[in-house]
Protein backbone atom coordinates (compact mmCIF):
# COMPACT_ATOMS: atom_id res chain seq x y z
CA UNK A 1 0.00 0.00 0.00
CA UNK A 2 1.23 3.50 -0.81
CA UNK A 3 1.28 6.46 1.54
CA UNK A 4 2.13 10.10 0.96
CA UNK A 5 4.15 11.61 3.78
CA UNK A 6 3.54 15.37 3.81
CA UNK A 7 6.23 17.32 5.58
CA UNK A 8 4.93 20.40 7.39
CA UNK A 9 7.13 22.86 9.17
CA UNK A 10 7.71 26.51 9.79
CA UNK A 11 9.70 27.85 6.84
CA UNK A 12 11.30 30.54 8.96
CA UNK A 13 12.78 27.87 11.16
CA UNK A 14 15.11 26.69 8.41
CA UNK A 15 16.07 30.24 7.42
CA UNK A 16 17.18 31.03 10.96
CA UNK A 17 19.70 28.16 11.09
CA UNK A 18 23.38 28.81 10.47
CA UNK A 19 24.84 27.56 7.22
CA UNK A 20 26.54 24.68 9.02
CA UNK A 21 23.25 23.68 10.64
CA UNK A 22 21.44 23.88 7.30
CA UNK A 23 24.03 21.64 5.73
CA UNK A 24 23.61 19.23 8.63
CA UNK A 25 19.86 18.99 7.98
CA UNK A 26 20.39 18.48 4.25
CA UNK A 27 22.91 15.76 4.92
CA UNK A 28 20.52 14.05 7.28
CA UNK A 29 17.79 14.18 4.64
CA UNK A 30 20.18 12.66 2.11
CA UNK A 31 20.97 9.79 4.45
CA UNK A 32 17.32 9.25 5.29
CA UNK A 33 16.34 9.13 1.59
CA UNK A 34 19.10 6.67 0.90
CA UNK A 35 18.04 4.44 3.77
CA UNK A 36 14.40 4.24 2.67
CA UNK A 37 15.50 3.55 -0.89
CA UNK A 38 17.55 0.64 0.42
CA UNK A 39 14.71 -0.69 2.57
CA UNK A 40 12.40 -0.65 -0.47
CA UNK A 41 10.00 1.99 0.86
CA UNK A 42 10.95 4.87 -1.43
CA UNK A 43 8.73 5.62 -4.43
CA UNK A 44 9.43 9.32 -4.81
CA UNK A 45 9.82 12.57 -2.99
CA UNK A 46 10.79 16.20 -3.35
CA UNK A 47 11.43 19.38 -1.49
CA UNK A 48 9.04 22.19 -2.42
CA UNK A 49 10.13 25.77 -3.11
CA UNK A 50 9.08 28.35 -0.51
CA UNK A 51 5.41 29.13 0.02
CA UNK A 52 5.99 32.65 -1.43
CA UNK A 53 6.35 30.98 -4.83
CA UNK A 54 2.95 29.29 -4.63
CA UNK A 55 0.15 30.12 -7.04
CA UNK A 56 -3.41 28.82 -6.74
CA UNK A 57 -5.74 28.30 -9.66
CA UNK A 58 -9.49 27.72 -9.68
CA UNK A 59 -12.01 27.50 -12.50
CA UNK A 60 -15.44 28.97 -11.83
CA UNK A 61 -18.10 29.35 -14.52
CA UNK A 62 -15.49 28.22 -17.02
CA UNK A 63 -13.35 31.18 -16.00
CA UNK A 64 -9.86 30.69 -14.71
CA UNK A 65 -9.03 32.46 -11.47
CA UNK A 66 -5.38 32.68 -10.60
CA UNK A 67 -4.28 34.00 -7.21
CA UNK A 68 -0.97 34.48 -5.55
CA UNK A 69 -0.28 32.32 -2.53
CA UNK A 70 -1.13 28.90 -1.17
CA UNK A 71 -4.59 27.32 -0.93
CA UNK A 72 -4.66 28.04 2.79
CA UNK A 73 -2.51 30.20 5.03
CA UNK A 74 -1.21 28.05 7.86
CA UNK A 75 1.33 28.42 10.62
CA UNK A 76 3.22 25.41 9.32
CA UNK A 77 3.66 25.05 5.59
CA UNK A 78 3.95 22.07 3.31
CA UNK A 79 7.63 21.95 2.53
CA UNK A 80 8.09 18.60 0.86
CA UNK A 81 6.84 15.05 0.55
CA UNK A 82 7.80 11.43 0.20
CA UNK A 83 5.76 8.80 -1.60
CA UNK A 84 6.40 5.42 0.01
CA UNK A 85 5.31 1.82 -0.27
CA UNK A 86 4.58 0.38 3.19
CA UNK A 87 3.14 -2.81 4.58
CA UNK A 88 0.53 -1.00 6.70
CA UNK A 89 0.00 2.19 8.70
CA UNK A 90 2.41 1.15 11.45
CA UNK A 91 5.13 0.60 8.87
CA UNK A 92 4.38 4.01 7.28
CA UNK A 93 4.41 5.74 10.68
CA UNK A 94 7.77 4.21 11.50
CA UNK A 95 9.21 5.66 8.27
CA UNK A 96 7.53 9.03 8.87
CA UNK A 97 8.96 9.26 12.38
CA UNK A 98 12.48 9.03 10.92
CA UNK A 99 12.08 12.07 8.64
CA UNK A 100 14.38 14.72 10.12
CA UNK A 101 11.62 17.39 10.12
CA UNK A 102 9.48 15.20 12.38
CA UNK A 103 11.66 16.50 15.22
CA UNK A 104 10.62 20.15 14.72
CA UNK A 105 7.68 20.04 12.31
CA UNK A 106 4.90 17.53 11.63
CA UNK A 107 4.46 14.73 9.14
CA UNK A 108 0.98 14.02 7.84
CA UNK A 109 0.60 10.42 6.69
CA UNK A 110 -2.05 9.93 4.01
CA UNK A 111 -2.94 6.61 2.40
CA UNK A 112 -3.05 6.72 -1.39
CA UNK A 113 -6.27 5.52 -3.03
CA UNK A 114 -5.24 3.39 -5.98
CA UNK A 115 -6.78 4.14 -9.37
CA UNK A 116 -6.03 2.42 -12.63
CA UNK A 117 -4.79 4.63 -15.44
CA UNK A 118 -7.79 4.99 -17.75
CA UNK B 1 -25.69 -22.56 30.10
CA UNK B 2 -27.51 -20.19 27.81
CA UNK B 3 -26.72 -18.43 24.57
CA UNK B 4 -27.03 -14.99 26.10
CA UNK B 5 -24.34 -15.74 28.65
CA UNK B 6 -22.07 -17.15 25.98
CA UNK B 7 -22.60 -13.95 24.00
CA UNK B 8 -21.63 -11.86 27.00
CA UNK B 9 -18.52 -13.87 27.78
CA UNK B 10 -17.32 -15.01 24.41
CA UNK B 11 -18.38 -12.46 21.79
CA UNK B 12 -15.18 -10.44 22.22
CA UNK B 13 -13.03 -13.49 21.60
CA UNK B 14 -15.12 -14.74 18.72
CA UNK B 15 -15.15 -11.36 17.02
CA UNK B 16 -11.39 -11.01 17.50
CA UNK B 17 -10.78 -14.27 15.69
CA UNK B 18 -13.30 -13.50 12.94
CA UNK B 19 -11.73 -10.12 12.21
CA UNK B 20 -8.37 -11.81 11.73
CA UNK B 21 -9.86 -14.51 9.51
CA UNK B 22 -12.08 -12.26 7.40
CA UNK B 23 -9.97 -9.10 7.43
CA UNK B 24 -12.95 -6.82 8.02
CA UNK B 25 -14.60 -5.46 11.17
CA UNK B 26 -17.98 -5.01 9.53
CA UNK B 27 -18.18 -8.41 7.92
CA UNK B 28 -16.98 -10.07 11.14
CA UNK B 29 -19.67 -8.32 13.18
CA UNK B 30 -22.37 -9.18 10.68
CA UNK B 31 -21.59 -12.89 10.48
CA UNK B 32 -21.07 -13.19 14.23
CA UNK B 33 -24.60 -11.89 14.78
CA UNK B 34 -25.87 -14.40 12.23
CA UNK B 35 -24.03 -17.24 13.92
CA UNK B 36 -25.54 -16.33 17.28
CA UNK B 37 -28.97 -16.16 15.68
CA UNK B 38 -28.40 -19.65 14.28
CA UNK B 39 -27.29 -20.84 17.72
CA UNK B 40 -30.44 -19.46 19.33
CA UNK B 41 -32.49 -21.41 16.87
CA UNK B 42 -30.54 -24.68 16.74
CA UNK B 43 -29.05 -25.26 20.19
CA UNK B 44 -32.27 -25.56 22.16
CA UNK B 45 -33.45 -28.21 19.67
CA UNK B 46 -30.27 -30.16 19.00
CA UNK B 47 -28.42 -29.56 22.22
CA UNK B 48 -25.37 -27.44 22.97
CA UNK B 49 -22.16 -28.23 21.08
CA UNK B 50 -19.14 -29.44 23.08
CA UNK B 51 -17.22 -26.31 22.23
CA UNK B 52 -19.73 -23.49 21.68
CA UNK B 53 -17.07 -20.95 20.77
CA UNK B 54 -15.57 -23.19 18.09
CA UNK B 55 -19.04 -23.85 16.71
CA UNK B 56 -19.80 -20.14 16.56
CA UNK B 57 -16.50 -19.18 14.96
CA UNK B 58 -16.72 -21.86 12.33
CA UNK B 59 -20.38 -21.15 11.56
CA UNK B 60 -19.70 -17.42 11.29
CA UNK B 61 -16.59 -18.02 9.23
CA UNK B 62 -18.46 -20.17 6.72
CA UNK B 63 -21.14 -17.51 6.46
CA UNK B 64 -18.47 -14.87 5.94
CA UNK B 65 -16.80 -16.79 3.15
CA UNK B 66 -20.18 -17.43 1.51
CA UNK B 67 -21.02 -13.78 1.72
CA UNK B 68 -17.71 -12.77 0.18
CA UNK B 69 -18.20 -15.32 -2.56
CA UNK B 70 -21.61 -13.90 -3.38
CA UNK B 71 -20.29 -10.36 -3.39
CA UNK B 72 -17.40 -11.37 -5.60
CA UNK B 73 -19.76 -12.71 -8.21
CA UNK B 74 -21.19 -9.22 -8.64
CA UNK B 75 -17.96 -7.43 -8.29
CA UNK B 76 -15.20 -9.63 -9.61
CA UNK B 77 -12.16 -7.63 -8.75
CA UNK B 78 -8.87 -9.44 -8.84
CA UNK B 79 -7.99 -8.52 -5.25
CA UNK B 80 -11.29 -9.85 -3.99
CA UNK B 81 -10.83 -13.15 -5.79
CA UNK B 82 -7.37 -13.55 -4.40
CA UNK B 83 -8.61 -12.76 -0.91
CA UNK B 84 -11.32 -15.36 -1.29
CA UNK B 85 -8.86 -18.04 -2.32
CA UNK B 86 -6.79 -17.25 0.75
CA UNK B 87 -9.84 -17.39 2.98
CA UNK B 88 -10.92 -20.76 1.76
CA UNK B 89 -7.49 -22.11 2.36
CA UNK B 90 -7.55 -20.69 5.86
CA UNK B 91 -10.88 -22.20 6.67
CA UNK B 92 -9.79 -25.67 7.72
CA UNK B 93 -6.56 -24.39 9.19
CA UNK B 94 -8.49 -21.95 11.35
CA UNK B 95 -10.74 -24.57 12.77
CA UNK B 96 -7.75 -26.50 14.03
CA UNK B 97 -6.06 -23.42 15.43
CA UNK B 98 -9.12 -22.32 17.25
CA UNK B 99 -8.91 -25.21 19.61
CA UNK B 100 -5.44 -24.09 20.63
CA UNK B 101 -6.02 -21.57 23.43
CA UNK B 102 -2.92 -19.44 22.71
CA UNK B 103 -4.03 -18.60 19.18
CA UNK B 104 -7.28 -17.14 20.46
CA UNK B 105 -5.73 -14.97 23.15
CA UNK B 106 -3.42 -13.53 20.48
CA UNK B 107 -6.50 -12.50 18.55
CA UNK B 108 -7.93 -10.58 21.48
CA UNK B 109 -4.65 -8.83 22.01
CA UNK B 110 -4.60 -7.90 18.33
CA UNK B 111 -8.09 -6.52 18.68
CA UNK B 112 -7.16 -4.46 21.75
CA UNK B 113 -4.17 -2.91 20.04
CA UNK B 114 -6.07 -2.16 16.84
CA UNK B 115 -9.06 -0.62 18.62
CA UNK B 116 -6.76 1.47 20.81
CA UNK B 117 -4.44 2.53 17.99
CA UNK B 118 -3.21 6.09 18.56
CA UNK B 119 -4.10 6.92 14.94
CA UNK B 120 -7.76 6.81 16.02
CA UNK B 121 -9.30 9.71 17.90
CA UNK B 122 -9.58 8.92 21.61
CA UNK B 123 -13.41 8.90 21.76
CA UNK B 124 -13.48 6.44 18.88
CA UNK B 125 -10.95 4.18 20.59
CA UNK B 126 -13.09 4.05 23.70
CA UNK B 127 -16.27 3.38 21.71
CA UNK B 128 -14.72 0.76 19.48
CA UNK B 129 -13.21 -1.08 22.45
CA UNK B 130 -16.55 -1.20 24.25
CA UNK B 131 -18.33 -2.27 21.09
CA UNK B 132 -15.98 -5.02 19.96
CA UNK B 133 -14.20 -6.32 23.05
CA UNK B 134 -16.96 -5.83 25.59
CA UNK B 135 -19.91 -6.47 23.28
CA UNK B 136 -21.85 -3.37 24.37
CA UNK B 137 -24.40 -2.16 21.85
CA UNK B 138 -23.95 1.17 20.10
CA UNK B 139 -27.00 2.41 21.97
CA UNK B 140 -25.57 1.44 25.36
CA UNK B 141 -22.31 3.20 24.58
CA UNK B 142 -24.16 6.30 23.40
CA UNK B 143 -26.18 6.35 26.61
CA UNK B 144 -23.10 5.82 28.77
CA UNK B 145 -21.31 8.80 27.22
CA UNK B 146 -24.43 10.98 26.89
CA UNK B 147 -24.00 11.25 23.15
CA UNK B 148 -26.90 11.01 20.67
CA UNK B 149 -27.12 7.57 19.07
CA UNK B 150 -26.42 8.75 15.49
CA UNK B 151 -23.29 10.56 16.67
CA UNK B 152 -22.00 7.43 18.35
CA UNK B 153 -22.86 5.26 15.35
CA UNK B 154 -21.07 7.71 13.08
CA UNK B 155 -18.03 7.65 15.35
CA UNK B 156 -17.84 3.87 15.11
CA UNK B 157 -18.31 3.88 11.34
CA UNK B 158 -15.54 6.44 10.87
CA UNK B 159 -13.14 4.50 13.09
CA UNK B 160 -13.74 1.28 11.19
CA UNK B 161 -13.36 3.13 7.91
CA UNK B 162 -10.02 4.49 8.99
CA UNK B 163 -8.83 1.06 10.12
CA UNK B 164 -9.68 -0.25 6.66
CA UNK B 165 -8.63 2.67 4.45
CA UNK B 166 -5.44 3.70 6.22
CA UNK B 167 -4.65 0.03 6.81
CA UNK B 168 -4.18 0.07 10.55
CA UNK B 169 -2.69 -3.38 11.05
CA UNK B 170 -4.37 -6.15 13.01
CA UNK B 171 -1.38 -7.20 15.02
CA UNK B 172 0.34 -7.03 18.37
CA UNK B 173 2.98 -4.30 18.05
CA UNK B 174 6.64 -5.32 18.04
CA UNK B 175 8.51 -5.21 21.37
CA UNK B 176 10.16 -1.84 20.73
CA UNK B 177 6.76 -0.15 20.29
CA UNK B 178 4.95 -2.11 22.98
CA UNK B 179 5.37 0.34 25.87
CA UNK B 180 4.17 3.30 23.85
CA UNK B 181 1.24 1.40 22.40
CA UNK B 182 0.29 -0.14 25.73
CA UNK B 183 -0.02 3.38 27.14
CA UNK B 184 -2.68 4.13 24.56
CA UNK B 185 -4.50 0.95 25.54
CA UNK B 186 -4.33 1.73 29.26
CA UNK B 187 -5.67 5.22 28.66
CA UNK B 188 -8.77 3.76 27.05
CA UNK B 189 -9.34 1.37 29.95
CA UNK B 190 -8.77 4.19 32.44
CA UNK B 191 -11.28 6.44 30.65
CA UNK B 192 -13.90 3.71 30.57
CA UNK B 193 -13.43 3.21 34.29
CA UNK B 194 -13.56 6.94 35.03
CA UNK B 195 -16.72 7.36 33.05
CA UNK B 196 -18.29 4.61 35.11
CA UNK B 197 -16.90 5.86 38.40
CA UNK B 198 -17.67 9.56 38.28
CA UNK B 199 -21.06 10.11 39.84
CA UNK B 200 -21.80 13.08 37.64
CA UNK B 201 -23.92 11.72 34.84
CA UNK B 202 -25.65 8.86 33.11
CA UNK B 203 -27.77 6.12 34.62
CA UNK B 204 -26.39 4.06 37.46
CA UNK B 205 -26.71 0.61 35.89
CA UNK B 206 -24.68 1.56 32.84
CA UNK B 207 -22.05 3.27 34.95
CA UNK B 208 -21.64 0.13 37.04
CA UNK B 209 -21.31 -1.87 33.87
CA UNK B 210 -18.59 0.44 32.54
CA UNK B 211 -16.55 -0.08 35.72
CA UNK B 212 -17.01 -3.82 35.47
CA UNK B 213 -15.98 -3.80 31.81
CA UNK B 214 -12.91 -1.67 32.54
CA UNK B 215 -11.85 -4.10 35.25
CA UNK B 216 -12.48 -7.01 32.91
CA UNK B 217 -10.30 -5.37 30.25
CA UNK B 218 -7.67 -4.62 32.87
CA UNK B 219 -7.61 -8.28 33.87
CA UNK B 220 -7.44 -9.35 30.27
CA UNK B 221 -4.42 -7.16 29.58
CA UNK B 222 -2.66 -8.46 32.70
CA UNK B 223 -3.44 -11.99 31.66
CA UNK B 224 -2.27 -11.54 28.08
CA UNK B 225 0.81 -9.43 28.87
CA UNK B 226 1.84 -10.69 32.30
CA UNK B 227 5.20 -8.91 32.33
CA UNK B 228 3.80 -5.36 32.19
CA UNK B 229 3.84 -3.91 35.71
CA UNK B 230 2.13 -0.65 34.84
CA UNK B 231 -0.98 -2.48 33.67
CA UNK B 232 -1.05 -4.43 36.94
CA UNK B 233 -0.98 -1.07 38.71
CA UNK B 234 -3.91 0.12 36.59
CA UNK B 235 -5.92 -2.97 37.50
CA UNK B 236 -5.09 -2.43 41.18
CA UNK B 237 -6.16 1.20 40.95
CA UNK B 238 -9.52 0.23 39.51
CA UNK B 239 -10.10 -2.60 41.98
CA UNK B 240 -9.32 -0.41 44.96
CA UNK B 241 -11.64 2.40 43.91
CA UNK B 242 -14.37 0.06 42.82
CA UNK B 243 -14.20 -1.74 46.17
CA UNK B 244 -15.67 1.36 47.80
CA UNK B 245 -18.58 1.62 45.40
CA UNK B 246 -21.26 0.61 47.90
CA UNK B 247 -19.97 2.96 50.60
CA UNK B 248 -19.42 5.92 48.34
CA UNK B 249 -22.97 7.01 47.64
CA UNK B 250 -25.66 7.63 50.25
CA UNK B 251 -29.36 6.97 49.85
CA UNK B 252 -30.14 10.20 48.05
CA UNK B 253 -27.24 9.76 45.66
CA UNK B 254 -24.89 12.20 47.36
CA UNK B 255 -21.22 11.33 47.56
CA UNK B 256 -19.90 10.21 50.96
CA UNK B 257 -16.37 11.38 51.69
CA UNK B 258 -13.75 8.76 52.36
CA UNK B 259 -13.46 9.60 56.09
CA UNK B 260 -17.16 9.16 56.60
CA UNK B 261 -17.61 5.98 54.63
CA UNK B 262 -18.87 2.85 56.35
CA UNK B 263 -15.95 0.54 55.80
CA UNK B 264 -18.03 -2.56 56.36
CA UNK B 265 -19.58 -1.79 52.99
CA UNK B 266 -16.22 -2.02 51.19
CA UNK B 267 -15.56 -5.10 49.12
CA UNK B 268 -12.71 -6.46 51.21
CA UNK B 269 -11.89 -9.27 48.82
CA UNK B 270 -11.33 -6.68 46.09
CA UNK B 271 -9.29 -4.51 48.46
CA UNK B 272 -7.03 -7.45 49.22
CA UNK B 273 -6.54 -8.28 45.59
CA UNK B 274 -5.82 -4.63 44.79
CA UNK B 275 -3.28 -4.27 47.58
CA UNK B 276 -1.45 -7.38 46.44
CA UNK B 277 -1.31 -6.10 42.88
CA UNK B 278 -0.02 -2.64 43.87
CA UNK B 279 2.72 -4.17 45.91
CA UNK B 280 3.94 -6.51 43.21
CA UNK B 281 3.63 -3.83 40.51
CA UNK B 282 5.66 -1.27 42.45
CA UNK B 283 8.20 -3.90 43.42
CA UNK B 284 8.40 -4.85 39.75
CA UNK B 285 9.35 -1.28 38.87
CA UNK B 286 6.05 0.40 37.97
CA UNK B 287 6.43 4.12 38.60
CA UNK B 288 4.04 5.77 36.19
CA UNK B 289 0.89 7.70 36.95
CA UNK B 290 -1.28 4.60 37.42
CA UNK B 291 1.18 3.13 39.90
CA UNK B 292 1.24 6.41 41.78
CA UNK B 293 -2.53 6.67 41.91
CA UNK B 294 -2.80 3.03 42.88
CA UNK B 295 -0.32 3.60 45.70
CA UNK B 296 -2.43 6.49 46.98
CA UNK B 297 -5.55 4.36 46.78
CA UNK B 298 -3.71 1.62 48.66
CA UNK B 299 -2.77 4.04 51.44
CA UNK B 300 -6.40 5.08 51.72
CA UNK B 301 -7.55 1.51 51.85
CA UNK B 302 -5.10 0.60 54.58
CA UNK B 303 -5.56 3.51 56.96
CA UNK B 304 -7.99 2.45 59.66
CA UNK B 305 -9.18 5.95 60.44
CA UNK B 306 -8.30 8.52 57.90
CA UNK B 307 -7.47 11.90 59.43
CA UNK B 308 -7.53 15.23 57.66
CA UNK B 309 -3.79 15.59 58.11
CA UNK B 310 -2.87 12.41 56.26
CA UNK B 311 0.82 13.21 56.28
CA UNK B 312 2.97 15.02 53.80
CA UNK B 313 3.96 11.83 51.98
CA UNK B 314 0.48 11.33 50.63
CA UNK B 315 0.06 15.01 49.81
CA UNK B 316 3.33 15.03 47.92
CA UNK B 317 2.19 12.02 45.94
CA UNK B 318 -1.03 13.75 45.15
CA UNK B 319 0.68 16.89 43.99
CA UNK B 320 2.93 14.89 41.70
CA UNK B 321 -0.20 13.33 40.41
CA UNK B 322 -1.81 16.65 39.49
CA UNK B 323 -0.78 16.23 35.88
CA UNK B 324 -3.31 13.44 35.56
CA UNK B 325 -6.54 14.61 34.05
CA UNK B 326 -9.72 13.39 35.66
CA UNK B 327 -9.72 11.99 39.18
CA UNK B 328 -13.18 11.88 40.70
CA UNK B 329 -11.94 9.77 43.64
CA UNK B 330 -9.79 12.58 45.01
CA UNK B 331 -12.91 14.25 46.38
Amino acid sequence: MQYLLLIYGNEEHFGKLTEAEQNGVLKEYGEFTKSIAQSGHYRGGNELAEISTATTVRVRDKKRLVTDGPFAETKEQLGGYYLIEAKDLDDALAVAARIPSARWGSIEVRPIVPHDMP
Amino acid sequence: MDVERIYREESGRILATLIRLLGSFDLAEEVMQEAFAAALEQWPKRGFPDNPRAWLVSTAHHKGVDMLRRRTRFDSKRDELQRLAELEQQLSEAEENMLRPDGVSDDRLRLIFTCCHPALVLEARVALTLRTLCGLTTEEIARAFLVPLPTMAQRLVRAKQKIRDAKIPYQVPPKRELTERLEAVMLVVYLVFNEGYSASSGDAAIRRELCAEAIRLGRLICELLPGENESHALLALMLLHDSRRAARVAGEGEVVLLEEQNRDLWDHEQVREGLGLVESAVRGGAAGSYALQAAIAALHAQQRALKRQTGSRLLRSMRRCCGCSHRPWLN
